[in-house]
């Protein structure tokens, strides 16, 4: 009898005792992703309809993007996106502490990010242009769809990146206390898959919003 | 102790009721539970109280609608109400529906399985699912009231009312994380768990359903989910992407918002035909006709059903090539329905029919189901449409396929399933006339509503024109009647659940393999993993015992 | 875990640290390509570069970063659908505006 599509149970543990079959958990993580591709997709098709609706005022608003710091933050994600890759190979071939340090340097990209995102943020709030802010309400309708739509959207990611570093945290943990292992490595390797997909979006998000001018 | 059981029948969980396991065990047991049974179990606790909850309101619809003029519920009211009364049906029964409480329990044992691919999500589903269904019900007694834009909650009325809008939305947000946890278990037991021998065509056909369903689960419902988000964010910190006031397009919320919610009908919708698909070989003993076509007929629906979203904003200020696309798009989703009809009235015919309570129910299923469909061509079609939506017949429509297709396929597997699950009978000639009540309730109260809307009866409106006031009262009488079979369906199968006598493994005589393990199922579900090598309905080994029985 | 459910192609197959470190110079001239054509070639021209170059970038990731390449065929085939899908509720949502 083929192993290959019953998982193994251990019959001396008691009930359910699963032994995760990698093969189910990378299938789980990756139907997880499409949903995240469809979250964003959403605000992707939001974006494409207002900026068929008002090509220049989107031109406009996207000026006062700060295109240095968009271009340094995707450099940010892209080299923690090749971190976290290392750290993923470094704990298959069991290097631990290669490991930790890959992993350790991409949660430092990531806080670089946020810190970047941060003063991208707070310059917009200090020239009145935030949600709830009244000068955002005073802009040309296109406008201020387009900076209601940046903020969403960066917003949205920034949100998925925070959750991404937390997670790593806890791996981070994992490993130190050998829970995660080079023959458990299921949940750095998914973790991996999802800071992927944020760095995807990223990418995505650049040309929109700073590269439109 | 549950280990010494373990010690004494030597492999712990593949003996004794799973309801046993552990023995003892009370509340808590159940609710730290990993297994796939109890976990549908949980969620068939709570989906028919709330079911019962949204009834109520229905009922009180009804009432109100009784006669012309304001009986007992204010203008402003009733929209609160027909506004509960569909969040509570569509997003904590409904939606979750088939396969939260039969798709959770039999899935694993039509694959020959031991529980899905990630018990301890399936948990954690049934919490985000509770998470929700609270929020929801909080918004009864909170702030402002029962939000009152109807559970479509569109722009720009949801972004300015001061009704709950928002909390209510954000419930339907969360109970759309439980539906993707759902889907994400369901399409990874079935690509990993399938008992050996079992290819994909040799899957049962609620299993095939519970596919199609979960894929359209995953992919389409973070669309609303962040349609939803975006209702908040602009009632709460006036990112405003719908209000007009602010440049924004309502009809783009319409767009995103039925990007999921006409797909999601499909998720009622195709497990309810997959319990059809079983059900029919069984009571006629023979397989069913066009397994293969069935199949991918499951498959095609979900597919065709993700482009015709459009058909529901005809009215809405859509352009025009936009309306003639969307409604070609959908006179060709009722074409793979129709193959399935046609192959199971192929399997009827010239099959051994034995009338079983779980074959009335199907039957019953395909009359409701084919009205419901019929009707929404009626729908699809652009110029008749411009002169139905929004009139009293598509409240009829959606009756005849979400409850009369979606609800009745629950209530034809419960039927089906129920000594599988408790080991025990329900009485059948309670369960007989409830069904024939249901039957004569539900037309009385939902076809006058067709004919109200060919008349021009509004929709969501708490009064109505005098030549209106014959088919309202019939349809009010209607679902007394249609309670009254309800509530006699239910406390018969919680009888014999209870104290109904006992039920064999198989005492269907079916094929597939839940049927050939105990009734209940131990904990594990077989003492023995299965191997398959035959197709799912494959009765010769039957025919022949039976054969062998009579002498033949 | 290893179990006799890994098959032996997931076992051994660890991709080399050199292969990661050329994707990430691609993925950064890439980067460099698309910023070049916006600012030197804004308007039409610059949004096409950027219309092109992404989905390339993203394909890199895809296939090396997340071993699309290297794993069962089915995962890319359920990529495409999801990504197949997405391009549909936008391809018929602009059928309503691009006509109005």
């Amino acid at each position: 009898m083929s192993t290959e599509s019953a998982p193994a149970i251990d019959q001396a543990h008691g009930p359910l005792v699963h032994h995760a079959d990698p093969e189910s958990g990378k299938t789980g993580m990756w139907l997880f992703l499409f949903t995240e591709l469809l979250l964003f997709g959403g605000l992707f098709l939001i974006y494409g309809v207002y900026r068929s609706m008002d090509e220049p005022a989107f031109h406009h608003a996207a000026q006062e993007l700060n295109r240095f710091m968009g271009v340094t933050n995707t450099i940010v994600l892209l080299t923690s996106s090749l971190t976290m890759v290392m750290a993923v190979s470094a704990l298959q071939r069991n290097q631990v502490k290669r490991s930790l340090g890959f992993l350790t340097g991409t949660l430092l990209l990531s806080a670089t990010f946020l810190v970047i995102k941060f003063f991208e943020w707070s310059a917009k709030y200090h020239h009145g242009i935030f949600p709830g802010k009244e000068h955002l309400h005073e802009l040309p309708w296109g406008e201020g769809l387009f900076f209601n739509l940046y903020f969403m959207m960066t917003g949205l990611h920034g949100v998925h990146v925070i959750i991404g570093m937390i997670v790593m945290t806890v791996v981070l943990f994992k490993i130190r206390s050998g829970a995660l292992a080079a023959d458990n490595h299921g949940m750095l390797e998914y973790t991996g898959l999802y800071w992927h997909l944020v760095d995807l979006i990223w990418i995505f998000l650049l040309p929109l919003f700073y590269l439109t001018t | 102790m549950a280990d010494s059981n373990a010690a004494a029948t030597g492999a712990y969980g593949t003996t004794g009721s799973y309801l046993n396991t552990p023995a003892g065990g009370g509340l808590k047991s159940w609710l730290t539970t990993v297994d796939h049974k109890k976990i549908g179990l949980m969620y068939g606790a709570a989906m028919f109280t709330f079911f019962l909850v949204g009834m109520s309101l229905g009922f009180l619809i009804r009432l109100e609608l009784l006669q012309p003029g304001t009986q007992f519920i204010s203008a402003r009211t009733y929209n609160s109400v027909f506004t509960l009364h569909g969040v509570i049906m569509i997003f904590l029964f409904i939606v979750p529906g088939i396969p939260a409480i039969l798709g959770n329990f039999i899935l694993p044992l039509q694959l020959g399985a031991d529980d899905v691919a990630m018990p301890r999500l399936n948990l954690m589903s049934w919490y985000v699912y509770m998470t929700g269904a609270v929020m929801a019900l909080a918004s009864l007694v909170t702030g402002g009231g029962v939000a009152d834009t109807g559970w479509t909650f569109y722009a720009p009325y949801s972004l300015n009312t001061n009704t709950n809008v928002t909390l209510a939305v954000l419930a339907a947000f969360v109970l759309g994380f439980s539906s993707i946890m759902t889907g994400m278990n369901f399409i990874t037991t079935i690509h990993r768990l399938r008992a050996p021998g079992m290819g994909f065509f040799r899957m049962p056909l609620f299993c095939w359903g519970l596919y199609a369903t979960s894929w359209i689960q995953v992919i389409a419902t973070p669309v609303v989910g962040i349609t939803l988000l975006l209702v908040v964010m602009e009632r709460t910190l006036g990112i405003g992407f719908f209000d007009p006031a602010r440049g924004g397009d309502p009809i783009l919320y319409q767009h995103l918002f039925w990007i999921y919610s006409h797909p999601v009908v499909y998720v009622m919708v195709l497990p309810a035909m997959g319990v059809i698909s079983e059900i029919l070989p069984a009571f006629s003993r023979r397989t069913i006709f066009g397994y293969k076509a069935i199949a991918i007929s499951s498959m095609a629906i979900a597919v065709v059903g993700y482009l015709v979203w459009g058909h529901h904003m005809f009215t809405a200020g859509m352009s025009d090539t936009a309306r003639w696309v969307f409604s070609l798009l959908t006179f060709f989703v009722a074409i793979p329905t129709g193959v399935k009809v046609f192959n199971w009235i192929a399997t009827l015919y010239k099959g051994s029919i034995e009338i079983r309570v779980p074959l009335l129910y199907a039957v019953g299923w395909i009359f409701l189901f084919s009205i419901g469909g019929l009707t929404g061509l009626a729908n699809g079609a652009l110029a008749t449409d411009i002169h139905l939506h929004d009139t009293a017949y598509i409240v009829g429509h959606f009756h005849y396929t979400m409850f009369g297709g979606a609800a009745i396929g629950m209530f034809a597997g419960l039927h089906y399933w129920w000594p599988k699950i408790w080991g025990r009978m329900y009485n059948e000639k309670v369960a007989t006339v409830a069904w024939g009540v249901i039957m004569v309730g539900f037309n009385m109260t939902y076809f006058p509503m067709l004919i109200l809307g060919l008349m021009g009866m509004p929709r969501r409106y708490q009064d109505y024109l005098p030549q209106f006031a014959n088919m309202n009262m019939l349809s009010s009488i209607g679902s007394w009647i249609l309670v009254t079979g309800l509530l006699t369906m239910l406390i018969n199968l919680l009888r014999g659940a209870r104290s109904g006598p006992p039920a064999g493994p198989n005492p269907w005589g079916a094929t597939t393999l839940e049927w050939q393990t105990t009734s209940p199922p131990p904990l594990l579900n077989f003492a023995t993993p299965p191997t398959v090598t035959t197709g799912p309905y494959d009765f010769t080994e039957i025919l022949r015992q039976n054969n062998v029985e009579e002498g033949k | 875990m290893s179990n006799a459910n890994t098959t032996a192609a997931e076992k051994n197959h660890v991709l080399p640290d050199g292969l990661f470190i050329r994707v990430w110079i691609g993925l950064l001239i890439l980067t460099g390509i698309t910023v070049a054509g916006s600012v030197y070639f804004p308007g039409k021209i610059g949004i096409l570069v950027a219309m092109i170059v992404t989905p390339v970038k993203a394909t890199l990731i895809l296939m090396f970063f997340m071993h699309l390449r290297y794993e069962k065929k089915g995962f890319t085939i359920m990529f495409l659908v999801a990504v197949g899908i997405l391009a549909t509720f936008i391809g018929l949502t602009f059928f309503d505006y691009l006509f109005r």
